[in-house]
């Protein structure tokens, strides 16, 4: 058993050491998949770790409970009597306001606190002091928003005040998805029309003394009381149990906040996931083109196996194990760049304590993108491998190509036409199975243009729409980034092994065709256009439905509102199919070339 | 009655493979009567085409026939199953081909180990055993050595070494020498008559008469079946390359 185990690991070993670049483009195409996969899982698990850390820094409230009335202040005083609460810190004065800075305004919501430290929601300080008489601390993904720094200048409803703090808090989530908290009603996102006159438009966060916020106003004063209950997690069912005060005392349990504050690494996350399947599925047709050509080439390493006694399921074994070793190593750098990169898409606010990602490599996210590698290893190599297995041993020792598919109709049809073309067409006839992985591999990545180019639209023309900052919009642009970068690397992968393994496939039916009379350039020519059609198909599937398609079920799975995105336009999408085929016809020029131009003696 | 030292090592009745149906039909091995003692060295002979090289891989379990029945030792072999053959090719017989057919990425002591481990011997016990065989065909030097940095008639050794790796009832060798030039083949010649004296069973495919002469029996095909059968004189002894022609 030892010495057949040792026998399956050198054979992998050392045929992946003999055909470096193919098992290089190996590893690349899945850990592309891999990578794409960590860093969503990560994203995931990271999402909420930010926010506990700012809720543990904080003494974050269980339940924020405010009231738009003095005269409810006492439904308040009801609550932090309430079954269940252990600690609570205000009410506290709130009051809806402007402030100008760097000469930028916007509307905020001023919350009046005690200089001294409060046992719940206490903000903690990442710049400057606390709130002193006419020194106004800011929340910091809303500072950050406004590059305001500690000493800066700023007015409120036109009094001056100094910036003397920026902090951040888990009582609200950060700047631009504040919850409203001041009686006169917020509006948040983007809006067509102008603002309803009174109401503030995405209002950041602020904390001045409580005498300084009486001062800017008395009329529209509201209130707010941090809740801390002897079990956090019947916030939810404490919120429900005291709904008698309804309308009049709104209570926020901190999951609601917690949600809110986590939006955005959410939608990262979704993104990436959707990217991850998207490039396993290209990973998949990529591998699967590679292994078969692969598995041509090693006919004959089959048949010797066999011929000295190996049992179909030990060369099954054998062709299995290479494959199965690169999705190891591509699983484990796949894991290594993913946690490596996710801190970078996952600086899901300034407004929060920590970076996300850090802490958050799991097992399962450890067990998942190990099996994904290996699932697409396996998907793209097994058919191939027991092919290969069950073939005739003699046959395999004469290296025996497997014959290919006969098309009638499309020989007829090819007969009509130009040298190139009718070479071409016929190529593509040979090998059905592999015209339709390079029409999905194509497909694929134009569908991913597709939606990249709907996403980057809105992110351009309307992020508040969706709740983002220009540093939010700013890491979604990334992730967009990373995206198509990926996708497109590996749709050329494709697009280059593909057309190796077609000239391979091809090198003795080229060879004839030249000692027919066929010039190089022909051969050349057709090596290139049997790529080049399968990829105009992919291209115009991979825009309508593909594309269309994609969009619909990410926007099903975000619950976005697609009619608020603007569809690439007509030009564009003729320009994306037009740039698709012209990228395959350079990529492929290389190697159809090279095949074109092999001796025919040699071959023949 | 017949015991069991009169019992072939190797044995076909009415052996037949065919190809194709109807006006199609190509019979490449028809219905071929055969025995080959312990120890005896058969060469087989024939234009080609005729058929040889399939009727090897049938004796040999490397192809199965249409009809007829072959025997290694006593048993059956044309209708067991492909784990069984697989078993029967790494524990009973060895091949040797006209194109080496070794792995390119092993070394010469692993390609001639492959069989061994194959067989389930321990990493140790194949290693010694490839090694001493690499010293019988003396290329103990060359153990570590590619098949790319070995010349043909090496190759050659490192396949034959191969096929003895396990100690094999019966060689089989189609076209050994084929791709060889005439020093490779006296070293492989050479290689053959040690494996005859040693009482080593081979059946030896070929085009060369001058092979031929170095068996016990040549036996010629045409077109599927067996027309002659020689008994030649024991096989060579001595002086193998003046008598085959390929020295002065």
């Amino acid at each position: 058993m030892l010495g057949r185990i040792l026998l399956v690991g050198r054979l992998a070993v050392r045929d992946l050491r003999r055909r470096r670049i193919e098992a290089a483009l190996l590893l690349l195409a899945i850990m592309a998949a891999t990578t794409t996969l960590t860093l969503a899982l990560v994203l995931r698990d990271a999402a909420s770790d930010p926010y506990q850390s700012t809720r543990a820094a904080t003494h974050g409230p269980d339940v924020v409970a405010g009231v738009y009335q003095p005269a409810k202040l006492s439904g308040l005083e009801e609550l932090a009597g309430a079954a269940g609460v252990i600690d609570h810190s205000g009410p506290y004065p709130v009051a809806p306001a402007k402030l100008q800075a760097s000469g930028r305004t916007s509307d905020v919501q001023v919350v009046g606190r005690d200089a001294a430290p409060a046992s719940v929601d206490q903000p903690e300080l990442i710049q400057g002091s606390w709130v002193r008489d006419g020194g106004v601390v800011v929340e910091a993904a809303f500072a950050n928003a406004l590059h305001v720094r500690v000493g800066d200048p700023v007015t409120l409803d036109s009094r001056s005040f100094e910036v003397v703090g920026v902090a951040v808090t888990a009582a609200m989530p950060p700047y631009p998805g504040a919850s409203c908290i001041v009686a006169i009603g917020c509006v948040n996102g983007a809006i067509t029309d102008e603002v309803p006159p009174g109401l503030l438009h995405n209002p950041g966060l602020v904390w001045l003394t409580q005498a300084d916020v009486r001062s800017l106003t008395t009329d529209s004063l509201s209130y707010v009381m941090n809740l801390k209950l002897a079990d956090p997690a019947e916030a939810q069912a404490f919120v429900a149990n005291h709904g008698e005060h309804g309308g009049a005392t709104p209570m926020q349990p901190w999951e609601n906040i917690l949600e809110d504050a986590t939006e955005l690494a959410r939608d990262s996350q979704i993104l990436l996931l959707i990217g991850a399947w998207l490039l396993g599925l290209l990973a998949v047709a990529g591998l699967s083109v590679l292994v078969g050509g692969r598995m041509a080439d090693q006919t004959r390493r089959v048949g010797l196996l066999k011929a000295v006694g190996g049992t179909p399921s030990l060369v099954a074994a054998v062709l299995l194990a290479e494959y199965v070793l690169v999705a190891i190593v591509a699983a484990a750098a796949g894991l290594a760049v993913g946690s490596l990169a996710a801190p970078l898409l996952a600086e899901s606010s300034a407004g929060l304590i920590g970076s996300a990602g850090t802490p958050s490599m799991t097992m399962s996210t450890v067990g998942l993108v190990t099996a994904v590698a290996l699932g697409v290893a396996v998907v793209a190599t097994v058919v191939p491998a027991v092919r290969a297995a069950r073939s005739s041993t003699v046959n395999a020792l004469a290296d025996s190509p497997r014959p290919p598919r006969r098309i009638g109709w499309l020989i007829a049809i090819s007969a009509r036409l130009p040298v190139p073309l009718l070479l071409a067409l016929r190529v593509a006839a040979r090998r059905p199975r592999r015209v339709v992985l390079g029409v999905v591999s194509i497909a694929i990545t134009v569908s991913g243009i597709f939606v990249v180019l709907v996403l980057n639209a809105f992110l351009t023309t309307q992020p508040l729409a969706g709740g983002y900052a220009d540093a939010q919009v700013e890491v979604l642009r990334q992730v967009l980034l990373v995206w198509i970068v990926i996708l497109l690397s590996l749709a050329a992968v494709n697009a280059i092994v593909i057309t190796w393994a077609t000239v391979l496939d091809n090198r003795h039916s080229s060879a004839l065709a030249r000692a027919l009379g066929a010039t190089p350039r022909d051969v050349s020519t057709a090596l290139a256009a049997a790529q080049v059609l399968p990829a105009l198909v992919g291209a115009v599937v991979g825009v309508f439905p593909g594309g269309f398609a994609l969009f619909a079920a990410i926007n099903a799975i975000t619950g976005g509102d697609s009619d608020r995105a603007t569809l690439p336009s007509l030009w564009q999408l003729l320009a994306v199919v037009l740039a698709t085929v012209l990228v395959v016809a350079a990529l492929t020029a290389v190697p159809a070339r090279l095949g074109g131009r092999r001796p025919v003696t040699e071959t023949l | 009655m017949s015991n069991a030292a009169d019992m072939p090592v190797l044995r076909a009745r009415g052996l037949r493979k065919e190809y194709g149906k109807g006006e199609g039909l190509v019979r490449a091995v028809d219905g071929v009567d055969l025995d080959i003692g312990a120890g005896e060295t058969v060469a087989v002979m024939g234009p080609s085409g005729c058929g040889k090289s399939t009727l090897l891989h049938l004796l040999g379990g490397l192809d199965r026939p249409s009809g007829g029945e072959v025997s290694l030792n006593g048993h059956r072999i044309d209708d067991i199953g492909e784990k069984a053959l697989a078993r029967l090719r790494r524990t009973a017989v060895g091949f040797v081909f006209q194109s080496f057919h070794l792995m390119e990425e092993l070394t010469a002591v692993e390609n001639v180990e492959l069989s061994a481990l194959l067989a389930g011997r321990s990493p140790r016990a194949a290693r010694r055993r490839a090694e001493d065989l690499l010293e019988q065909v003396g290329l103990a030097d060359r153990a570590r050595f590619l098949p790319s940095a070995l010349s043909g008639g090496q190759r050659q050794r490192v396949a034959v070494a191969r096929a003895l790796s396990n100690e094999p009832l019966v060689v089989f060798a189609d076209e050994p020498t084929g791709n060889l030039d005439s020093a490779a083949t006296m070293d492989v010649l050479q290689l053959f008559e040690g494996l005859h004296e040693s009482g080593q069973t081979l059946v030896v495919v070929t085009h060369d008469a001058r092979i031929a002469a170095t068996a016990d029996r040549m036996i010629s095909m045409r077109d599927g079946a067996l027309i002659d059968e020689t008994r030649l004189t024991g096989g060579t002894t001595g002086q193998l390359g003046a008598l085959i022609g390929l020295e002065d």
